[in-house]
């Protein structure tokens, strides 16, 4: 497999930039911010791989019998996991809010700033 | 700047991303290597403990003081939905509607919701022996209750909802995780330090800390997804905009 898993992380991360820029929607845009962290996943779990490993859960499993993957970017990626649908709540939030107040969800027309 | 210029400067940004990613990907240890240091200690150190989840140990002992701070994040977040979220002057609130529901929804909700509330309670009691825990639990229990919108309306479900007694459980699961760590402090002489007997390996009694601290996180998380869902739920249903004639069509 070599490399490419580590690539395929990059390949999203830029497909998810690509929507980010040409987005006309804000909620279009969350989701491809939501996209770009997910190829964070990827990368965590890509690196953390181990072949021919298993969970690294040793409740029906003795110690020291089955190579396991690395326990270490699992927990960086439930981390993520939890940072992601902060920052989409709070995007989503404030979407609703410039919907209401500008009437618009289209970031390219939001050029005027309003107190 | 024109769509077509902003384009042309991504792509260009976005060559040079790919160029040096491939670059440092390809000083990267092979994908599957068998040598993963940090692994191999890890494991170590949670069977020590008497974890059997890994996972776990990592992020309830090992790296407990980084979880206190993603805690926080999720804590700031709900803190920061509810101000953005709050009823402006001009809106005017409207009381939900009690609505038709097809019976075998109803049933499926009735049935589903104590099932679905009971598996997030074992998700979060179990997160140091099984795959789960504090966070994928709340988010378990905090969905259970939602199946009462699905399965009745938002009156059934606001009933259910003591959004009050949940501020102030999720404000005190937020504090106790730092009461444990002080109490580490005082007791091991470190703050965050599994200082709890460690119990039995693969009971639920086992690895110290870690069931305490995943208590706490899943009530945090259960009380606080359940009320930032309450702010985005009230948007949509309860408040009315300020000027129908725009946005009349939602």
């Amino acid at each position: 497999m070599g490399i490419w898993p580590y690539l395929a992380a990059g390949w999203v991360l830029l497909v998810a930039l690509y929507g980010l820029v040409t987005s006309h929607n804000l909620i279009h845009a969350i989701g491809c911010l939501a996209v770009a962290q997910s190829s964070t996943y990827l990368l965590l779990l890509a690196v953390g791989y181990r072949r021919g490993g298993t969970a690294p859960v040793y409740s029906d499993l003795t110690p020291g019998t089955r190579p396991v993957v690395d326990p270490v970017v699992q927990a960086l990626a439930l981390t993520d996991v939890v940072v992601g649908a902060t920052v989409t709540a709070l995007l989503l939030a404030l979407t609703i809010q410039l919907r209401k107040r500008h009437h618009t969800v289209d970031p390219q027309a939001l050029t005027g700033l309003k107190g | 700047m024109t769509a077509r210029t902003r384009l042309i400067m991504f792509l260009a940004a976005a060559a040079v991303i790919a160029g040096f990613f491939a670059a440092a990907c390809s000083r990267l240890p092979p994908f599957g290597t068998p040598d993963h240091p940090y692994a191999a200690r890890a494991v170590a150190a949670a069977l020590a403990h008497r974890t059997a989840n890994t996972v776990a140990s990592v992020n309830f002992d090992i790296r407990a003081f980084d979880t206190l701070g993603e805690e926080s994040i999720l804590f700031g977040t709900v803190l920061g939905a509810t101000l953005l979220l709050r009823r402006a002057r001009d809106e005017r609130h409207r009381r939900a509607e009690a609505e038709r529901v097809m019976p075998t929804t109803r049933l499926f909700g009735t049935l589903l919701l104590p099932v679905t509330l009971v598996v997030g309670v074992y998700i979060v009691a179990h997160g140091q022996l099984s795959p789960g825990g504090g966070f994928q639990g709340g988010v378990v229990l905090a969905t259970a209750l939602h199946l009462a919108y699905v399965a009745a309306d938002y009156r059934a479900l606001k009933r259910l909802r003591p959004l009050t007694f949940l501020d102030v459980a999720d404000s005190l699961a937020a504090a106790s995780f730092t009461l444990v760590g002080l109490a580490g402090l005082v007791a091991g002489g470190a703050f965050l330090e599994n200082v709890l007997p460690l119990g039995t390996f693969n009971q639920i009694t086992s690895g110290g800390t870690v069931p305490v601290l995943n208590a706490a996180v899943g009530i945090e998380v259960a009380s606080g997804l359940i009320a930032l869902l309450a702010h985005f739920l009230d948007q949509a249903v309860e408040l009315t905009d300020p000027d129908q004639h725009e946005t009349g069509g939602d």
